[in-house]
């Protein structure tokens, strides 16, 4: 059992090497198939960072009424906190929002007039309230809509803002739904393309299988080498991705970046390495030694 | 040895208006172990039909055929490499594994049937002597001229010492100089106590060889004679 163990891995190496410009072919392939697959993965974690992105900004606001008490506000603020729907809420001072709005617009000097023209602190004091669906909105203003608090509340800017947050969740939606389709498509494209190459390889040996039949050597003997041999392709193809992938993902990062600030594609490979290796060996392995099972088959019935 | 009972192979043909092919019609014989037979017949007499059908490649239409008293057209599809490992067999255009030197294709057989790396550096190069190739041992087949591939073939057939050899054609492709040399070599073979089954239409070989002659023509056998000759 041993010896036919070392003997078939020993094959399946010889026919690797022996093999030269298929077995080259058959690893590109396989190459660009994980390489595919990874890059999917980690497009998603991309694509999740800028939708939370999106997402953060998007919030509805509460103005109270000129000379309601900071402790009534915060009594607001815990009730609202303790709705399900709601994932964050910050108050924001009267204080808080003329210095916010100074810092924002110290430099429009004509706003600035206006805001001295008008004479102390015009600004008032608000919770911002983030959902955690899109949906969830329209549930939470209800809740503001409590006669409770009509006579503290001056204001919900829901109303005014209601589209673009709707535009956000909706576009959201639409990515995760069009990337999932999408990464479905090239990957079921990437593993034909893989198994097609695998399967040619394997026709080139079609004559040399029979012949392997007409000497005695049982099905478990034959089919062992070409495993070993997908085995061999698949690993250092994983290898190579991995190498490829890593040098790529260091290249651009910065430049990715410079684009959206905090999305740093080179830690988040790293994050994920652990994931992606496997991920990457384990596409190579098993797309080679499945795509070579099926393909042999065929040529085992003499 | 082995035994044709009422044998019929027929080749159908799925082309619309074409008709099947008859290749052996009703054929009854015996090979005795130790025996050497020639089949003789003109191209398309149904020789290699003969040969695949007790290799198993091919299953007969009507009829029985047994080896060692096991009737192989009925036998199963794990039992059948166990069959083949006691037949060597070999084939006019040699059916060499071209990814595999003369000493790994010679060796190859011998990794089948399990034997240990000791037998085998030990068998090899002494079979790959008697055939001649000890210095061409780690060409390729594509490196051989086709006298040595056909050296290399009868060399895989015998190395596991099978009990009995098939050879179809292993003259076809040869010259005269060669062809006289791989008779010598089945001979010498046949000599050591292997029953041999040689299919040719090469007639000075037959007639030279005095031995057992089976001829077939259109599928049916026309004569079976203890040394007999090539008449056609």
């Amino acid at each position: 059992m041993l010896i036919t163990l070392k003997r078939i891995f020993k094959s399946g190496w010889q026919n690797f090497t022996r093999d030269g410009g298929i077995a080259a072919a058959t690893c590109f392939v396989l190459v660009i198939t994980i390489f595919l697959v990874s890059t999917i993965f980690l497009l998603k974690d991309v694509g999740q960072f800028l939708i939370m992105n999106l997402e953060e900004k998007a919030d509805i606001s509460i103005y109270f009424k000129d000379g309601v008490e900071e402790e009534e506000i915060l009594a607001v603020k815990e009730k609202v906190s303790k709705i399900p729907e709601v994932k964050e809420v910050t108050y924001i001072s009267k204080e808080t929002a003329l210095e916010e709005f100074i810092k924002r617009h110290k430099d429009d000097s004509v706003l600035m007039e206006s805001l001295w023209e008008v004479g102390g602190n015009p600004f008032l004091a608000s919770l911002s309230i983030q959902a955690w669906q899109a949906g969830q909105y329209s549930a939470i203003t209800d809740f503001l809509g409590n006669p409770d608090f009509q006579n503290l509340v001056e204001k919900i800017d829901y109303y005014q803002r209601k589209e673009i947050i709707e535009k956000i969740f909706s576009l959201s939606t639409l990515f995760n739904k069009v990337s999932l389709g999408l990464s479905i498509i090239l990957i079921i494209t990437a593993i034909l393309v893989t198994f097609n190459t695998i399967r040619l390889a394997i026709l080139n040996s079609s004559e040399e299988i029979k012949i392997q039949r007409l000497v005695g050597a049982s099905n478990g003997f034959i089919r062992g080498p070409f495993l070993v041999q997908g085995l061999i392709a698949g690993l250092i193809s994983g290898l190579i991705s991995l190498i490829i992938f890593s040098f790529t993902s260091w290249f651009l990062s910065p430049k990715i970046e410079f684009f959206f600030a905090g999305l740093n594609i080179f830690n988040l490979f790293m994050k994920n390495l652990g994931i992606i290796v496997l991920l990457q060996i384990f596409t190579g392995i098993f797309l080679a030694v499945i795509s070579s099972t099926i393909a042999i088959r065929k040529y085992l019935r003499v | 040895m082995i035994t044709f009972q009422n044998v019929t192979k027929i080749f159908p043909l799925n082309i619309p208006g074409k008709e099947s092919t008859l290749a052996l019609d009703n054929v009854s014989f015996e090979i005795k172990e130790g025996e050497f037979v020639s089949l003789v017949g003109r191209s398309g007499a149904g020789k290699t039909t003969l040969l695949k059908l007790i290799l198993v490649e091919e299953k007969p239409t009507k009829g029985k055929i047994f080896f060692e008293k096991e009737e192989i057209n009925k036998i199963k599809a794990e039992k059948l490499p166990a069959l083949r490992r006691k037949i060597g067999a070999v084939f006019q255009d040699y059916k060499l594994l071209p990814k595999k030197t003369t000493y790994e294709n010679a060796a190859f057989v011998m990794e089948v049937i399990g034997a240990s790396d000791l037998e085998i550096s030990r068998d090899v190069p002494k079979v790959l002597e008697i055939v001649g190739l000890k210095e061409r041992m780690n060409n390729f087949p594509a490196e051989l001229s086709a006298g040595e591939k056909q050296r290399l073939s009868i060399a895989r057939a015998l190395i596991h010492r099978p009990k009995v050899i098939l050879a179809d054609e292993p003259t076809g492709n040869l010259d005269p100089y060669n062809t006289l040399d791989i008779i010598k070599l089945l001979l010498k073979i046949h000599e050591m106590g292997t029953t041999l089954v040689l299919a040719t239409h090469n007639r000075e070989i037959v007639n030279s060889l005095e031995k057992r002659v089976i001829t077939l023509e259109k599928g049916k056998i026309i004569r079976d004679e203890e040394k007999g000759r090539f008449i056609l």
